[in-house]
């Protein structure tokens, strides 16, 4: 009875978890198509320009100065795409990694026998 | 619990890396190659080389001292490169921009520590991501490196000294770091474009185009290193103590 109540108890949370990590993915997915939607119609109207073209780069130009092509030309095709994409994931892994080395507790002699 | 947090985590890491998908041009502070003149980029290198050098023997004798130091290194060099890389757009502004992470860095780690983590970053997106230059990095290491870390990390030991709690501090360490960073940035371009207009008149100029978007940035910049700060005393606090973050009684707590 009691064993029984317990593993009712250890339910409940669980259904909680999913229900909160079902709002948490909607919530994700609502948020990026809203970013998705507003970018594409920002981009028509040539809007989101980052503050290295509509600050940095622009008042570097009435000065006189421009900014040269960087060393890797990575702006062609979807190279850039495929840059980011990598440098998210390889930085993902990093992170997660060390985040997993961090916070993970190690096992005590006595639990790793047993 | 724990799996609710690993849960969260690996979710938000999936959001994460749809926006990077979505992200298709870098937007940043970064200084791009053949904005500064020469003379100036060397100035700015030869001002970060020291600060490099110090960070760099500092990481070692930590490293060398606690061999938890390199994972969470590790960790916080991530979120740098990402962050620093991350193009937010501001609706009412109509452009993008990025917080710098080296607030959790100065933070966490030190504000010596912080550099190298920035020259990290900052070289990688330089080559690979078209974020930034080689003979601006000097430059940028300064902005962001430098002058973030330390600032963040002044603004940290500041609020603690007050009485603030992890997070508020943590907050004030987020908000300091971009601004700084920024501020840094407008100086660093008003001295290197000044023409026949005085230094004054172009920095305020660069600091009031720079504002619209930096201003709700910092906030976030703030929000995230209070979310990270705290996460990890919950987490981890034998380690936040040891690197004098915690003071003992709120470990115990």
């Amino acid at each position: 009875m009691k064993n029984q109540k317990s593993e009712a108890g250890s339910r409940k949370p669980k259904r909680k978890e999913k229900i909160l990590s079902g709002i948490f993915i909607i919530a994700c997915v609502i948020a990026i198509a809203g970013i998705n939607a507003v970018t594409s119609a920002a981009e028509k109207e040539g809007r989101w320009e980052g503050v290295d073209k509509a600050v940095v780069e622009r008042i570097a130009k009435e000065q006189g100065r421009e900014a040269s092509a960087p060393l890797i030309n990575t702006e062609q095709g979807d190279l850039m795409l495929f840059l980011f994409l990598t440098a998210g994931a390889a930085g993902g892994f990093i992170a997660g990694y060390s985040y997993r080395m961090l916070t993970e507790r190690t096992a005590a002699p006595e639990e790793r026998t047993a | 619990m724990r799996i609710s947090v690993k849960k969260t985590i690996m979710m938000s890491g999936a959001a994460f890396a749809c926006c990077l998908f979505a992200a298709e041009h870098a937007a940043a502070m970064h200084i791009a190659d053949g904005i500064l003149p020469f003379s100036w980029a060397v100035v700015w290198y030869a001002i970060a080389i020291p600060f490099i050098a110090l960070g760099l023997g500092r990481m070692q004798k930590l490293a060398a001292e606690d061999l938890a130091v390199k994972p969470l290194v590790g960790l916080i060099a991530a979120i740098v490169f990402i962050i620093s890389c991350m193009p937010v757009p501001v609706p009412f502004v109509g452009t993008c921009s990025h917080p710098c992470g080296t607030g959790i860095a100065a933070v966490l780690l030190g504000p010596l520590i912080a550099v190298p983590v920035a020259v990290a970053a900052l070289l990688l997106q330089a080559l690979f991501l078209a974020h930034g230059g080689l003979s601006t990095l000097g430059a940028n290491v300064l902005a962001m490196g430098v002058a973030g870390s330390f600032a963040s990390y002044g603004a940290f030991r500041a609020a603690r000294r007050i009485g603030s709690s992890l997070g508020v501090a943590g907050f004030c360490a987020g908000l300091a770091a971009d601004w700084a960073t920024y501020l840094t940035t407008s100086a660093e371009l008003a001295l290197g474009l000044q023409g026949a207009e005085s230094f004054r008149s172009l920095f305020g100029a660069i600091v009031l185009a720079f504002l619209p978007s930096q201003l709700p940035l910092g906030i976030l910049e703030g929000a995230m290193t209070a979310g990270v700060v705290v996460m990890l005393s919950r987490k981890r606090p034998d380690l936040l103590l040891k690197m004098g973050i915690l003071k003992t009684g709120e470990a115990k707590a």
